[in-house]
């Protein structure tokens, strides 16, 4: 690990002063601490936000801030999340470890890097460690990779359950930069890898993710998350589901679908959802919206189940949760 | 025990009741700290990358995996060790099931395990769920053998003793 000096935030605002004079912020550390340790990650200057906003508000209008300093075990264990949000409650405990969750903040959970191995393996290519050093996955071993909105130059996945939820939930980060705050859908957080997959998110130099908000829950919904992985827990997902429904009168009146292990980012599933509004809740109707929204996948010998799993799985989530 | 060029800083933890301070490089995990600096070697080095739960301590009673926490982090805070649940004159009770149990082989696990043990229990007693929890609503979670086996997934055995693991852990907390 390179060397770096440390400085404990006394308020979002001295971090993002420290972080706009060239430190980068830390979390719980479960992810930089072990990329630092690698190398891959090598600041000169720590700024410790894990100490700031750790409260979960809830708001007369029925919304909910989470302090992005939050840690991941706290929000799974609210009474009001495991009671409005249970697509979120089982998301993030289907991640990770008891002792990772509760480090892990939920600032520093939105930020994680990927988990593509070639990313991790300083000898191997990578264009999200080295910008235009090539991609040895898309030769290598990527059964667990990408496959949709993947680019020539990188196939990595997000590796989130939360986010997945929160992407469903149409949450939103509160941000905090030099020039100001601002609020952004957590599924218009990421950028898709295109020809520069080192930049991950919108956020500008310095910005802090300073609280995530939860809208009011969907009244009469219903939702869920389902995660399938190679062993039974304790590992990243190969496809996962997280999913809102309201059905009135066998109708799909409200459906929010977000996939997890498919892409670079939290994916929305919009093209499912168009499909499914005004339809009718059944089967047929579930697994035929699922698979048109895979489409667009471009898979790879190796991960081209997903194209097939994928759909399924999100067919028999709304079938659970219509029945 | 400052180096020239290199980031120090100097931390106080309160580790099993004592006070306890040391300069450190602020590259020092908090592992690292408890083994090296304050010679608790009970908690163990194992994977040093999150992956195996060798090196579980309880941090203001949660459970934490001390290889990814840096030790200048842990300033202020309370830190039990193995060394602060039991030793061979008054062993903690979890300890005595794993002994009861087989719930172990090597043993290089051991300190994790019951450190991580120790603390689900108080994490189902608050109603934390897990992925197997069909209730969510509940305020506390009951500690089945399905639970004990989700929650204990974080610490690897590589001698495979976990169906004595988990046998010891639902002797003591299981419902």
């Amino acid at each position: 690990m390179r060397e770096f000096t440390y400085t404990k935030a006394a308020d979002a605002a001295e971090a993002v002063r420290l972080a706009a004079a060239g430190a980068r912020y830390l979390g719980g550390g479960t992810n930089l601490v072990d990329l630092m340790r690698e190398e891959i990650e090598r600041p000169t200057a720590l700024v410790d936000v894990s100490g700031l906003a750790q409260g979960i508000t809830e708001h007369p209008d029925g919304s909910v801030e989470i302090g992005a300093a939050t840690r991941n075990t706290a929000v799974a264990a609210h009474p009001r999340i495991r009671r409005d949000y249970p697509v979120l409650a089982r998301a993030i405990v289907s991640g990770a470890s008891g002792q990772i969750r509760n480090a892990a903040t939920v600032g520093g959970n939105l930020l994680q890097r990927t988990r593509c191995p070639y990313f991790y393996d300083v000898a191997a290519r990578c264009n999200k460690r080295e910008p235009g050093s090539g991609c040895d996955a898309r030769q290598g071993f990527h059964r667990t990779h990408a496959v949709l909105a993947t680019s020539a130059h990188c196939i990595a996945t997000h590796p989130s359950d939360m986010c997945v939820a929160l992407v469903a939930l149409d949450a939103q980060v509160h941000i905090l930069g030099p020039a100001g705050a601002r609020v952004v859908a957590v599924a218009d957080l990421y950028r898709d890898p295109g020809e520069t997959p080192h930049l991950e998110t919108v956020l500008g130099p310095a910005e802090l993710i300073t609280a995530v908000r939860l809208p009011r829950a969907v009244d009469g919904a219903v939702s869920t998350y389902r995660k399938v992985r190679d062993r039974t827990s304790y590992a990243f997902a190969l496809v996962s589901v997280a999913a809102v429904l309201r059905v009135v009168d066998a109708t799909v009146a409200d459906v929010r679908i977000a996939l997890g292990g498919v892409a670079s980012r939290p994916w929305r599933a919009r093209v499912a959802e168009r499909e499914l509004l005004g339809a009718p809740a059944e089967p047929d109707t579930f697994k035929r919206a699922a698979e048109a929204e895979f489409r667009s996948a471009r898979p790879l010998p190796d991960n081209a189940f997903k194209v097939s799993l994928a759909p399924r799985v999100v067919a028999d989530v709304l079938k659970g949760l219509s029945g | 025990m400052a180096h020239e060029g290199i980031s120090t800083a100097e931390v106080t933890v309160r580790v099993n009741g004592q006070s306890r301070s040391a300069d450190i490089d602020t590259r020092t995990s908090l592992l690292d700290l408890l083994r090296d600096r304050f010679r608790l070697t009970g908690t163990k080095w194992g994977c040093n990358q999150g992956g195996c739960g060798a090196c579980t301590v309880l941090v203001d009673d949660q459970r934490t995996l001390s290889c990814l926490m840096l030790a200048v982090q842990a300033d202020g805070r309370e830190v039990t060790t193995i060394e602060g649940l039991g030793d061979a004159a008054a062993l903690h009770r979890l300890q005595e099931a794993f002994i009861a149990h087989d719930g172990f082989q090597c043993g290089y696990c051991t300190a994790g395990q019951i450190c991580s043990g120790v603390a689900l229990a108080g994490e189902a007693a608050a109603g934390v769920p897990s992925v197997v929890t069909q209730d969510l609503r509940a305020e506390t979670v009951e500690l089945s053998v399905e639970e004990i086996r989700e929650r204990m997934s974080g610490n690897l055995c590589r001698c495979g003793a976990h169906n004595g693991i988990v046998a010891a852990v639902s002797e003591v907390y299981g419902s």
